[in-house]
């Protein structure tokens, strides 16, 4: 089927490209970019599709970093409606994380995840695979098993590993398979109890705090266990000053490591929490941080010391949210804000260029798993992303397609919306007139 | 005269002057003795806020023609009243410092009108103890009254309209003694 | 003038002018308390629920005790365990209470929050009974009324609150409350108990005993809280009372002639408070508990008592 995107501005960092143009797909493949204004001639009537230069038309946006909680949770999500939502969100391509039950610490269950997966109609779906045998702290899981059966990389991500040895153990593994460890940095001796920042906040709340410390502690190790054993570690959801220090700090050290941030760890602060009146939709690990932490995450994104924006999209139903604070699970919905609050916090204030932002959202991305998409290089997979950037819209929990609904940014006017959303040359997602 | 009132003319006309407020105390005061034979085991309670300066008043007088001490005591029936469901009225204290049981109380107001009033106020004067007898003193009585209670004493008798505010300053509290009834002006506006 | 709040959740939020008008409106019924028959109509027909997540004897009492002056009826709830783990949702047995015809909850949780949650699920007016570390702000409303019956004012008074002061409600509500009407707080505990980020009160932060109470009016005494204590913030209960125990040693030499000493109770006597304090004259425990009762009959009839505004 043929499909061309015509007088959208075309951004594709990997061929350092940014001008309005057509973009034409056929076969689930970018066939050609023929650039300058609209033609106004198409060679078949279907299949074409008009923008404007206010339209960015990019390679189809990767979030290194959801949870789709299939098998085990699907009350909460599921990897079909995960997808749906994802691709609503504009993105093509998710890694979704094993904190399944039972996890993802199997070739079985890495099968059966990726069996959903192609049944799902939106964005495509890739497991992370657990280092440990029920993310726990005794056995490694068959690592080299479940990366041949399609893991894209290790991690411990809600369950980080407090024990070295262990993480070494984990991290020898992954650099043996060639693919990263993705670690999730938490000191639970610190956090224990903990439901939000420790700070200013906090203290007057009367809520036990989450310090900084926690993260940076084990950012730090990890960092060291990295230049140790010499594995790809990439560093998830990075939501302090000081850990945006040592992620540089490393990287010009020659440590193999990479990093991504949130949209929510650039968009809110612990003072969220008291303004909403304990709306548990603001409860989330890492916790948002200062002013001072989210204006150094912004800086990181800036000058590459971050690589990526990920979303950590973790849903909840809403009884199991709707408790008292202390008791509520950590998490929030992302997929489908993340676009609009990445070019309404960054690219609109000036803190990011579009071409910057893009490269957060794709390439960089499938740069550091090794995926076969964040580009529109003719020839390559068919993913696009298109985003219309003047276009306000109001967030409403309601209409999200995720099964869950827990976002603090309901109400939230943002500028920029997913318009179009192409899989392998197929339109799985289109709020355009006409379609 | 004509005032203005929350947007809307108004009417004040002079029911009681200062001499006229006197007298009628001096008046009641001698009823009061008379019709209780004396000033044995009386007391006077005044009911806030402005039934309390004119029971010191009373009392005062009282005990200047009898040569004995009446004592006075300050009632706040905010907890008592039976509309509580529509206003919050601001709560005073309530300081009767001395025993009203076996006494002859005499309850004392400066305005009576539907009764309800005095009802919480003889609520209130029976849960501080067992008096002898409930009597009451009121300086106008404006009519309306909508319970089988009335004044024993009466320094002006005042028919009012229910459209009508009787409004009683004393020196007291206001600086000056007056009675007031403020009509809602019905010419239309200027 | 009337109350313009609905519910009683903190004194962060409240200002100068409403907790002078609460405490006027509790001296005025304070004499209730003193007659032979305690009881007034003004609550006749209202129901009044005391939800208590977290044990209480003395708070609870003093709602029910004034709740039943007033002639309000009671119910008393008492959930053993939490509301997560087994048993009706906190929001289910909000609304099956409210549907019963509890016209004001009265709620004491373990969370920080949940009272301000409840205002969201109920019709009805909310008081916060202590909520987690966060607030307990009828218990800063009856210090503030003891005090001003005590030494005559608020404003000036140099206040020392001594203690656990990371995991107490009571700290946080008090040093809310002084430092609105005008005193001088100043803050001190053991540096493993003490978020310095409480200067945001207004209040002065101190890691050791002697420069908090030198020159203080009022030694506000906190209970050592066992329940609440994680193991290891201490390293044993002597060695605090050795250094931050209030003994009547202490207080003849550093404190302000005329110091008086407060504690919210119950009074571990010996750990934090030595027995001699507690007995002595100075220490007002009792006033305490009795203002207590008058200052939760005038919240009870403001936020009960009138539906519009005030007509005199």
């Amino acid at each position: 089927m043929d499909l061309i995107l015509s007088g959208g501005r075309i951004v594709d960092p990997s061929q350092g490209l940014d001008a309005v143009g057509d973009l034409v797909i056929g076969d689930g493949r970018v066939v050609d970019i023929r650039l300058g204004g609209a033609s106004g001639t198409r060679s078949a009537p279907s299949g074409a599709i008009n923008l404007t230069p206010h339209h960015i038309v990019m390679p189809g946006c990767v979030d290194v970093h959801c949870h789709l909680r299939e098998p085990g949770q699907e009350h909460k999500e599921t990897i079909a409606t995960g997808s749906a939502s994802a691709a609503a969100g504009g993105f093509t391509t998710v890694l979704c994380m094993p904190n399944t039950d039972p996890p993802i610490d199997s070739a079985a269950v890495v099968s059966l995840v990726l069996r959903r997966a192609a049944e799902a109609k939106g964005a495509r779906v890739i497991p992370l695979a657990a280092g440990t045998q029920g993310m726990g702290e005794e056995r490694l899981s068959e690592m080299a098993d479940l990366v041949e059966c399609g893991a894209a990389a290790i991690t411990d991500d809600a369950f980080p590993i407090q024990s070295s040895a262990t993480l070494r153990r984990v991290m020898e593994y992954c650099r043996m398979l060639g693919v990263p460890f993705v670690a999730h940095c938490e000191d639970k001796s610190l956090t224990q109890g903990g439901c939000m920042n420790e700070g200013e906040v906090s203290a007057v709340l009367g809520l036990r705090g989450m310090p900084a410390a926690a993260e940076e502690i084990a950012l730090a190790r990890n960092i060291l266990l990295a230049r140790l054993t010499g594995v790809h570690l990439h560093v998830a959801h990075v939501s302090t000053a000081f850990a945006v220090d040592l992620v540089r700090m490393a990287k010009r050290t020659g440590v193999r490591i990479s990093a991504e941030a949130c949209p929510h760890h650039f968009s809110l602060t612990d003072q969220a929490v008291a303004d909403s009146g304990y709306d548990t939709a603001t409860k989330v690990n890492p916790p948002l941080r200062t002013r001072q932490d989210v204006e150094a995450v912004k800086r990181g994104l800036a000058d590459g010391t971050i690589d990526c924006i990920a979303t950590d999209h973790a849903p909840h139903s809403a009884e199991e949210k709707d408790v008292e604070y202390q008791f509520a699970p950590f998490g929030m919905v992302g997929f489908e804000t993340a676009l609009a609050l990445t070019f309404t916090e960054l690219v609109e204030p000036g803190h990011l260029e579009p071409m910057r932002a893009v490269e957060c959202l794709s390439s960089a991305p499938a740069r550091i798993f090794r995926l076969d998409c964040g580009t529109l290089r003719p020839g390559s997979r068919a993913d696009v992303t298109v985003i219309d950037t003047q276009r306000e819209w109001v967030v409403d929990r309601e209409k999200l397609l995720s099964r869950s609904k827990n976002t603090p940014f309901h109400g939230r006017m943002l500028k920029g919306l997913p318009v179009l959303t192409v899989v392998e040359g197929r339109v799985v997602h289109s709020v355009l007139e006409g379609m | 005269m004509r005032l203005r009132k929350e947007g809307r003319p108004v009417q004040e006309a002079r029911a009681m002057d200062e001499g006229e407020i006197r007298r009628a105390i001096t008046r009641v005061a001698h009823e009061i003795i008379e019709k209780n034979k004396g000033a044995e085991r009386l007391a006077l309670v005044g009911i806030r806020t402005r039934g309390v300066p004119l029971a010191e008043r009373l009392a005062g007088l009282i005990s200047r023609f009898e040569a004995c001490e009446v004592p006075v005591g300050a009632l706040d029936i905010s907890m008592y009243r039976d509309d509580l469901h529509t206003r919050q009225p601001v709560v005073g204290s309530t300081e009767v410092p001395f025993d009203v049981t076996d006494m002859r109380i005499v309850l004392v107001d400066e305005v009576f009108y539907t009764g309800r009033t005095i009802r919480a106020a003889m609520d209130a004067v029976m849960d501080l103890g067992r008096p002898s007898a409930i009597q009451l003193a009121v300086l106008v009585d404006r009519g309306h009254r909508e319970l089988p209670i009335r004044p024993d004493y009466v320094g002006k008798n005042l028919p009012t309209a229910r459209s009508e505010e009787v409004i009683v300053r004393l020196k007291e509290l206001d600086g000056e003694d007056v009675v007031l009834i403020r009509k809602p002006d019905s010419t239309p506006a200027e | 003038m009337a109350l313009r709040r609905r519910h009683i959740l903190s004194l962060q939020e409240m200002d100068a002018e409403e907790i002078r008008f609460i405490l006027d409106t509790a001296d005025s019924l304070r004499e209730i308390l003193s007659r032979p028959i305690k009881k007034v109509p003004a609550l006749r027909g209202r129901t009044v629920c005391t939800l208590f997540y977290e044990p209480s004897t003395r708070t609870r009492t003093s709602f029910e005790l004034a709740a039943k002056i007033l002639s309000a009826d009671t119910i008393s709830i008492s959930p053993s365990t939490s509301s997560v783990v087994k048993g009706e949702s906190f929001r289910d047995t909000l609304l099956t209470l409210q549907a019963m015809g509890t016209d004001l909850f009265v709620i004491r949780h373990q969370c920080a929050g949940a009272p301000l949650f409840a205002t969201k699920i109920v019709n009805v007016p909310v008081v916060n009974a202590g909520d987690g570390m966060h607030e307990h702000p009828t218990q800063g409303l009856l210090d503030m009324l003891t005090l001003r019956g005590v030494k005559g004012r608020l404003e000036g008074l140099n206040i020392a609150i001594v203690g656990d002061i990371a995991h107490s409600r009571v700290a946080r509500s008090n040093a809310w409350g002084f430092t609105k009407m005008g005193a001088s707080v100043r803050i001190a505990g053991p540096p493993t108990l003490l978020p310095p980020e409480l200067e945001i009160t207004g209040a002065k932060i101190y890691d050791r005993l002697e420069p908090a109470i030198e020159g203080a009016d009022v030694v506000y005494v906190l209970r050592i809280q066992r329940e609440r204590m994680d193991s290891g913030l201490l390293p044993s209960l002597r060695e605090y009372t050795r250094l931050y125990g209030i003994t009547p040693e202490r207080l003849h030499r550093l404190a302000a002639p005329g110091a008086i000493v407060m504690h919210p109770g119950p009074m571990n006597r010996g750990i934090e408070i030595a027995p001699e304090v507690a007995d002595a004259g100075y220490c007002v425990v009792t006033d305490q508990v009795a203002n207590g009762v008058a200052l939760r009959m005038a919240l009870l009839y403001l936020l009960l008592g009138g539906a519009n505004g005030p007509k005199e």
